[in-house]
């Protein structure tokens, strides 16, 4: 039995590798502008920041939904950070006010910024909220991510944040170089390096004995406190890790589209990951990552042509008119959460054994529907 | 002069206006197997609540290993409403209210009178994870599998514990999935695996048959001689409450109302006026 668990890890470090080759092949063959690049980044961003909210929500059972707020503070101190000096002092970024922090920061350090700026936040948050017996978590991490933005576009802090305007000119993709020479980086599949690198150090947690820790806490509270298990320290630590890798993704998300503005991120972008979550299986990360791309790849491809007028080769400009996307992906998703309850994955892992023996059961089962009696 | 590992002073617990726990004071010696018992809602588990420090008691003290680990007065709302006694006794003592995981730390471990195993994990993670509170290790290190033996010898001591109780071959089994009895040994092993001085048990043959409540007997003296353990269970099942206790405390309407020897116990008149008061 041990032997087989075996098999199956390096089955699926065949298969990561496998999707990372692919990737690196299909950024150096294709034409770099065609959206399936955009849905792999993003996917791949969201993939991130999905898991991290399965890391609370799914794993340790508490229930937050600050992820746009930890994600805008990721992104804002990635951009500050890592934005040249001379282009802050300047007047391309900063027009209306002086900018205040006078140094900058490579893109690593940039994206560890971000992530432990998010879990600073997260900490205090956390700190009188995480105390309570009962669950005050969501509207507190709800309200915060609505002040937060709203504090980030305050004229007063105009000097860091650049009050209401975008920002840009900070590292980007483009940015990236691959070590010790200047040449560019792929940019695909940098995101899906920083993204893998995450989310693998989440599995690895989860699979520990804090994560145990944790499932213990969302199975039953009670019981985990009992047998020694810290409940409110615990809390903080699953709050603050999911807080710092939202960060991180929101860095990644400000790398990726170049420019960035408090307003973005709405609770509305809450709700889009909650949904991802959901659809992907509330306690499976394998679930998170695939309905992140399943979602980024409806939304920005596949059903673009119902706002475009033309859809799987049907004209017809009057139906599909801008809105109407959105009007046929709520009936999908809305399908999804009726049919598939427990998400696409439940709270199990995709694996290859579980995918043979499926294929075998709906074998056998056809097998003894034709055999007659002996069943 | 037997040394004391659990001792109950003067403890009340009011819910309200309702007495659940009242004036109730006891000791549980060391290596010691006593049994708490009284009728349905006599304030038996919230007695055990009060030790494990879900519950923080109204009014007095309860000291542990010699050291006092629960301590209150009356305060608050509580002054006016104390419907309990010794209302003046501990106002002069300093307030102790630990959490559960502190109490269980210093090495009291418990079982639920409803069974609450952690539904989601396999019979194996159920035993391993109540090791983690034990662990040498931070957050860093066990993501990161720099303390990977620490990993190795949980994993290896509760295979141990697993073997020993019989339930091995159910190690990747849903904990749930067991059959009730085993869903009590199991809750038992959980509560070893804290590595406890003192064990409370709250009605662990509770839907057992009389021969499996027998074998729940000697199981029980079999692990506290292994393990050096002081056992104080709560338990309906007479039978087992008089052949495997050295001492009873019998409690009716939150106070003590006899206790002693199991001979002694059953042959007090007020026992069996609480028990025959109610219809069991
Ligand atoms: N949290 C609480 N709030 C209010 N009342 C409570 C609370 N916990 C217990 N009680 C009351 O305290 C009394 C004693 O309950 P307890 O559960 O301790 O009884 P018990 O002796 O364990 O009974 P049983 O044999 O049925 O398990 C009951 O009247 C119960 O309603
Ligand atoms: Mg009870």
């Amino acid at each position: 039995m041990k032997k087989k668990n075996k098999a199956e890890l390096w089955i699926a470090f065949a298969a990561i590798a496998l999707i990372y080759v692919a990737v690196a092949i299909l950024e150096q063959t294709m034409d770099n502008n065609h959206i399936i690049f955009t849905v792999l980044k993003k996917g791949a961003i969201y993939s991130l920041v999905a898991v991290s909210m399965n890391l609370l929500n799914g794993f340790t059972g508490l229930f937050s939904l600050g992820q746009a707020g930890f994600m805008l503070i990721g992104a804002y101190t990635y951009s500050i950070f890592t934005m040249p000096t001379a282009v802050k002092l300047t007047e391309s970024v900063y027009k209306y006010y002086e900018a205040a922090v006078k140094f900058d920061t490579g893109i690593f350090v940039g994206l560890i910024c971000a992530g432990l700026a998010a879990a600073l936040f997260a900490a205090l948050i956390g700190l009188p909220v995480l105390r309570l017996k009962s669950d005050y978590l969501a509207i507190a991490s709800l309200g915060f991510a609505e002040i937060i933005r709203a504090i980030f576009q305050w004229d007063v802090l105009g000097p860091v944040t650049n009050g209401a305007n975008v920002m840009r000119n900070y590292l980007d993709l483009t940015d990236v170089k691959i070590p010790f020479t200047d040449i560019p980086f792929p940019p695909t599949l940098y995101v899906f390096l920083a993204a893998g690198v995450c989310i693998a150090l989440i599995v690895l947690l989860i699979n520990s004995s804090y994560g145990r820790a944790f499932k213990a806490i969302r199975d039953d509270e009670v019981a985990a406190e009992a047998m020694g298990i810290n409940l409110f320290k615990h809390k903080e630590m699953s709050f603050v890790i999911s807080s710092f890798f939202a960060g991180v993704s929101g860095a990644l998300l400000a790398m990726y589209q170049y420019t960035v503005q408090a307003a973005q991120f709405k609770a509305a972008m809450t709700y889009e990951l909650l949904l991802i979550v959901v659809i992907g299986g509330i306690g499976s990360i394998s679930g998170s990552c695939i309905a992140s791309f399943l979602y980024i790849a409806a939304s920005e491809w596949w059903l673009r042509g119902l706002d475009m007028g033309k859809f799987l080769g049907i004209d017809a400009p009057n139906l599909f008119r801008s809105g109407f996307r959105r009007f046929v992906f709520s009936i999908i998703i809305m399908m999804i959460v009726l049919f598939f309850s427990r998400g696409l994955m439940g709270d199990r892992e995709i694996s290859f054994a579980g995918l043979i023996r499926r294929f075998n059961r709906r074998q056998t089962a056809g097998a003894t529907k034709g055999g007659g009696i002996d069943g | 002069m037997a040394e004391n590992v659990l001792r109950l002073e003067n403890v009340t617990m009011q819910f309200g206006g309702v007495v659940a726990v009242n004036n109730l004071s006891l000791e549980v010696n060391k290596g010691e197997i006593v049994a708490l018992i009284g009728p349905n809602g006599a304030g038996k588990t919230t007695a055990f609540n009060c030790v494990t420090g879900i519950y923080d008691p109204t009014n007095g003290m309860i000291s542990f290993d010699g050291k006092t680990i629960v301590a209150n007065h009356p305060r608050g709302k509580m002054k006016k409403l104390y419907a309990g006694e010794n209302a003046k006794r501990y106002t002069g003592v300093r307030t102790v209210d630990p959490t559960p995981d502190q109490v269980t730390k210093l090495g009291i471990a418990r079982t639920f009178q409803n069974i609450r195993l952690w539904k989601s994990m396999t019979v194996f993670d159920n035993v391993l994870t109540a090791k983690h509170m034990r662990a040498r290790q931070n957050v860093f290190s066990a993501t990161l599998r720099l303390t990977y033996q620490e990993e190795k010898r949980m994993r290896e001591e509760t295979a141990a514990l697993l073997e020993e109780q019989n339930l091995l071959q159910y190690a990747s089994d849903l904990a749930v999935s067991l059959p009730y009895g085993l869903q009590r040994r199991l809750e038992i092993a959980r509560a070893l695996a804290t590595e406890p001085k003192l064990l409370l048990l709250d009605e662990p043959a509770a839907g057992m048959n009389p021969q499996e409540t027998q074998e729940l007997g000697e199981f029980i003296v079999q692990i506290k001689n292994k393990y050096q353990l002081t056992v104080f269970m709560i338990e309906h099942h007479m039978d087992l409450v008089m052949q495997f206790s050295d001492r009873i405390y019998v409690i009716d309407f939150g106070r003590l109302i006899s206790h002693g020897t199991p001979a002694v116990v059953q042959a007090d008149p007020k026992v069996i006026n609480a028990y025959l008061g109610v219809s069991e």
